[in-house]
């Protein structure tokens, strides 16, 4: 019982952390068609600015001993994902992913790859290749006892944050004027055009909300791990399983394929650890298989 | 200048080829053991990017063939780990290509219902299954500490240890020249010229009254079976095995290579292969922190201002005249594709 309690919370936190890196990768493949490999380089970089920020900040660590109140860690890791999701993201999508917008799914593919090992190496030569650790934000915040389980709290803070991110993006796409131009230049992109939308503008917006997301994940779950060079690696693969799982360019499909990868990943890791990454990978085979877009993808209309 | 320009100078005809075969030959012994351990890994791997290259030429990229590299490389490091008599070059490379076409044959069946990103991402998923295999079943594979392949002869030969790099230089090359061979046979026929209708025009090729996943599945089957045939060379060569080249990072760089050498050519993948090895052994001896960078940029600046890749300026280079404005009427070039 308590270790299926435990299975459970690790389920969902873990969730909240593949929904926070998936979801803008997922946004921008439904407006765009394009999948963003630097997308993990997004959340690296919102991670490494995040933690940086924080120890810089607050040098006394988890005393909490600085100028500032420590409460306003909280803050900073919010405005590191900002400050990453609203210059790079843009920038990256007006130099260089523009070019080559014309030219079908794979070469933006290879060309944000390429991007994706540039951005490795210059958090590397930014933040240097030693871990930083930052968990003043983590350990401030406790712990508590659930069903007579010892739990730390910040987790519940990171599933906080992927809700209201998860939230605010859906009231976004389907509240505002923004909203409606996105949707139809997802509907189609010539016709919104030719109504006078500026389809460029809109693909820019959408890429700086996407990389806001994938920062916004980094900047959070800093405080949790150490944060090391080649964190971007790993997370983009994970992204791309959660994505497929959910169905490409569906941000709802994103949180039901992380809360299913996340809950499986968490039985693995406590029944049979040796099958902690294969279970993921097992998983979106199958549902590719059985539904060659994911579950939550669209039909393809086939051109002649 | 006439004289470097020419005609026919640059122009890889079979002429040409045969004598920059013989170089190949002719120098290895004369040059440093490390320019010939680099020439020969580039050439193991080239072999895996040319299995990129015929998918790519039907639109497909598998962003996934890290999984035959790792099935060859496995297939001879588990067999010599059980116990193999024969500890022969030549058997542990029929066994690693053996084993990763049998692979392909049943992921095939598959894959080549998908097309596009899903192709890329299910080929993804697929060999991220046979890394965490490789990592976690550590009574099996050693998990990441790896295993050594040590091989005892080549083809019955057994070399002393001072000839083994150049043996084994030797040993790739031809197989290398082989296969290189064999794609081309392939490309050049019926299917090949499928393969090619399939990048404009699937639909069409159907309506045609010929077999699309058919096509695609051969196609993938001599893919993997080159996979795993650079895998099992690069195993033997480097001698030590790691699950991380079933990675998915080392599946980016096949494609990488592919890119930067071109698709115009059998040879493209080579030359690609060769160039690249090249720049990150002096990238990383330079400045090892960001080796990375550098080779992200020279991709960049492929996919941005040469979409054909090395090859595709070599071709332009070779047929302009000097004096000329207007590109001569095309010519026959030995083994090279014309779109």
């Amino acid at each position: 019982m308590e270790q299926l309690a435990i299975v459970g919370l690790d389920g969902l936190v873990f969730a909240s952390y593949l929904f926070l890196v998936s979801a803008g990768l997922t946004f921008i493949y439904g407006v765009m068609r394009i999948l963003n490999v630097a997308h993990g380089s997004l959340y690296g970089l919102g991670a490494y600015l995040g933690a940086w920020l924080v120890l810089r900040l607050w040098p006394g660590g988890t005393s909490g001993q600085g100028p500032l109140n420590p409460a306003l860690s909280y803050v900073v890791l919010l405005l590191a994902a900002l400050l990453v999701g609203l210059t790079v993201g843009p920038f990256l999508e007006r130099v260089f992913i523009r070019r080559v917008a014309d030219r079908g799914e794979v070469i933006p593919l290879i060309l944000t790859f390429a991007l994706f090992l540039i951005l490795d190496d210059v958090m590397k030569l930014i933040w240097g290749v030693n871990p930083l650790l930052a968990d003043l934000p983590y350990s401030m915040l406790g712990s508590v006892s659930l069903a007579g389980v010892n739990y730390p709290r910040y987790p519940f803070l990171l599933t906080g944050v992927a809700a209201l991110a998860g939230g605010l993006l859906w009231l976004i796409v389907n509240r505002t004027r923004f909203g409606k131009l996105v949707i139809s230049v997802i509907a189609d992109r010539e016709v919104s055009s030719a109504l006078g939308i500026n389809v460029p503008r809109i693909y820019t917006f959408a890429f700086a909300l996407g990389a806001v997301m994938a920062a916004l994940g980094g900047a959070f779950i800093a405080p949790m791990i150490s944060v090391v060079p080649g964190i971007s690696i790993e997370v983009i693969i994970l992204a791309f399983a959660v994505t497929t799982i959910g169905g490409l360019g569906s941000v709802g499909g994103a949180a039901i394929g992380a809360l299913l990868v996340g809950v499986l990943r968490a039985a693995a890791v406590h029944y049979a650890p040796e099958f902690d990454l294969f279970v993921i990978y097992a998983l979106m085979t199958l549902i590719l298989l059985v539904k060659p877009r994911g579950l939550f993808g669209g039909v393809e209309v086939r051109r002649i | 200048m006439k004289l470097l320009y020419g005609r026919g100078w640059l122009l890889p005809g079979r002429g040409w080829l045969l004598v920059g075969l013989f170089l190949l030959i002719a120098v290895a012994p004369f040059i440093p053991g490390w320019l010939v351990f680099l020439l020969t890994i580039a050439f193991a791997k080239g072999l895996v990017v040319l299995g990129v290259v015929l998918l790519l030429r039907g639109d497909l990229v598998s962003f996934g063939h890290g999984l035959y590299y790792a099935a060859g490389a496995y297939a001879a490091g588990l067999a010599l780990r059980a116990g193999l008599p024969v500890r022969d070059a030549a058997v542990l490379v029929l066994l690693g290509v053996v084993v990763s076409t049998a692979l392909a044959a049943i992921v095939g069946l598959f894959l080549a219902r998908y097309r596009g990103i899903f192709f890329g991402m299910l080929s993804v998923a697929f060999s991220m299954i046979l890394y965490s295999l490789l990592l976690k079943l550590y009574w099996l594979t050693g998990g990441t500490d790896g295993l050594s392949v040590r091989v005892s002869s080549i083809f019955g030969l057994q070399p002393g240890a001072e000839y083994l790099r150049l043996a084994q230089y030797y040993f790739v090359l031809a197989l290398t020249v082989g296969a290189v061979y064999v794609a081309y046979r392939l490309t050049a026929s019926p299917l090949g010229y499928l393969m090619r209708a399939i990048y404009d025009n699937e639909i069409r090729v159907e309506y045609m009254g010929a077999s699309v996943r058919r096509a695609i599945y051969r196609t993938y089957l001599l893919s993997g079976a080159l996979g795993g045939l650079g895998g099992a060379l690069t195993a033997i060569t480097v001698g030590h095995i790691a699950p991380d080249l079933a990675y998915w990072t080392v599946s980016g760089e096949f494609v990488f290579v592919a890119l930067l050498g071109g698709t115009g050519s059998v040879l493209a993948p080579l030359l690609g292969s060769v160039v690249f090895e090249f720049v990150r052994n002096y990238a990383f001896k330079l400045s090892p922190y960001t080796w990375q960078l550098l080779l992200g940029s020279v991709l960049l600046v492929v996919i941005l201002f040469a979409p054909g890749g090395l090859w595709s300026i070599f071709e332009r280079l070779a047929r302009r005249e000097p004096g000329e404005t207007a590109p001569r009427k095309e010519r026959r070039w030995a083994l090279s594709w014309r779109r």
